[in-house]
């Protein structure tokens, strides 16, 4: 046969496509153990950085299990679903918010008029996190997001037991830009967070990210106020938006109803 | 090792580098070298890349049909690649969420393509395997030079441990925000070509 010959051009194309699809399938398949666990010990990490419990990576999982309890729940209502989220056949341990939100059966669409995080449809169930110190809910942690300036950001935002206060802040993805918005990553910045005040005594909601810095010497800034991140007016909205959002009368507040009435208390 | 094979090896460091004489592979060398930790495993793998697709592209370089030559190499490296960046996102998690999608676009690197064309299709594999991985080595060199540059004076730090301590975490150290855009990669590694061409006359292009 001639080396240039249609059989032979043919031939050849057909056995290095069969080579190279073993060699990429093999490889994906006993690697995505490997990796689906590399972005849970991430989930996780994310989490117990929220609630200020992080100390290193190779003891994530231990610290989680000792001291984070996963509860899933209907947003809508606050309750306990996570029979019901089984049932529409997806892992309540394995949940990927992303994900649930984009499908039309696990989520639901937000009307225009009150989706201040700009996502446009949210998921119908969250997992959320309660910090749990012998037998005791210490704290809870909620996932938020909502759109920056280019971006959906993810993150984490960890209050105390009195639902009111901020115990910690943290975003785990965004896609803002390195050194203006992407200083939301900045320690600096997230340790400005605990403390802060959501509401105030007649249960409204105050907290603001304002334009600037705080003056400490006024109360009323002290207690619900947070330094804007200069150079990222519209990363520092959308943080503001999406706090509003998921922290307000639409967001989590059926779940913090059910919370106040030790709903979730035994284990 | 004979000195025709060192030379092989050797010669694509300085003599014939790939990103300051052949100019191969800019794209990367901007976008992965304002942290050493990144631009080290970009090294790696894109050094992997290259000798494994020399390798396996001279073995069968007699039974590449020349109508399909550069699909046949494409496919190759892509295959390569792939791999590599699933090993990457097992293995190295934390660097794959910087790299992102630069991995996948090593199959576009053109120092990759360049060997294959200009060196496998024409040599026995053991050669090919030592010219790819000698010309791995000459854009790991160009890339983690740059990157240390970039990261020490763009954020004060090596291997994210602060060296100069930054104004911003309370120290003294102004950092140069220049460094951590892409444009300054473009300067370095014209620095660094004016270096090179001063030193071995031999690489200045005629007029």
């Amino acid at each position: 046969m001639k080396k240039d010959s249609i059989k032979r051009t043919v031939l050849v194309a057909l056995a290095l496509c069969v080579v190279c699809s073993i060699l990429v399938s093999t490889a994906v398949v006993v690697l995505r153990p490997q990796q689906d666990e590399n972005r849970r010990i991430e989930q996780l990490k994310n989490i117990l950085i929220a609630a200020g419990l992080y100390t290193q990576d190779s003891e994530v999982i231990g610290r989680y299990n000792e001291t984070i309890r996963r509860i899933m729940i209907k947003l809508s209502s606050g309750q306990k679903a996570e029979a019901e989220v089984v049932a529409a056949g997806l892992s309540p341990e394995r949940y990927d918010i992303k994900e649930a939100a984009q499908k039309t059966p696990s989520s639901e669409s937000i009307a225009a008029t009150d989706d201040l995080a700009g996502i446009k449809r949210r998921p119908k169930w969250i997992n959320v996190y309660l910090i749990v110190d012998a037998g005791q809910v210490r704290g809870v942690v909620l996932p938020v997001f909502g759109k920056g300036l280019w971006s959906t950001m993810y993150g984490f935002i960890a209050l105390d037991i009195d639902l009111k206060t901020v115990s910690g802040f943290s975003f785990y993805e965004h896609g803002e830009t390195p050194g203006l918005g992407g200083e939301v990553d900045n320690p600096r910045w997230k340790a400005l967070w605990p403390g802060k005040l959501l509401y105030d005594e007649s249960n409204d909601y105050r907290l603001k990210v304002i334009k600037g810095k705080v003056d400490a010497s006024k109360p009323e800034q002290k207690l619900y106020m947070v330094d804007g991140l200069s150079g990222a007016t519209l990363t520092t909205r959308g943080v503001d938006n999406l706090l509003r959002y998921w922290l307000g009368e639409k967001g989590y507040a059926p779940f913090f109803a059910r919370l106040r009435q030790g709903e979730f208390n035994e284990q | 090792m004979s000195s025709k094979l060192r030379k092989v090896l050797l010669d694509p460091i300085f003599n014939n580098n790939p990103i300051t004489l052949q100019v191969l592979g800019i794209c990367s060398a901007l976008a992965v070298t304002s942290k050493l930790e990144t631009a080290i495993v970009m090294s790696l793998s894109v050094t992997l890349v290259v000798a494994f697709s020399n390798l396996a592209i001279s073995a069968i370089r007699d039974y590449i049909p020349a109508s399909i030559r550069i699909i046949v190499e494409m496919t190759i490296i892509a295959s390569l690649v792939i791999v590599a960046d699933q090993l990457i996102r097992a293995y190295f998690f934390e660097i794959s969420k910087q790299l992102s999608v630069y991995v996948g676009l090593i199959i576009t690197n053109c120092i990759i393509m360049g060997r294959a064309e200009a060196y496998a299709l024409k040599n026995p594999p053991w050669q090919s395997f030592l010219d790819g991985f000698g010309n791995g080595l000459g854009y790991s060199f160009i890339l983690i030079s740059v990157a240390f540059v970039r990261e020490l004076i763009g954020s004060g730090k090596l291997f994210g441990m602060t060296i100069l301590a930054a104004k911003n975490d309370g120290g003294w150290y102004q950092p140069n925000g220049l460094f951590l855009v892409p444009a300054s990669a473009f300067f370095l590694i014209g620095l660094m070509i004016w270096a090179f061409r001063t030193a071995k006359k031999e690489q200045v292009e005629e007029e």
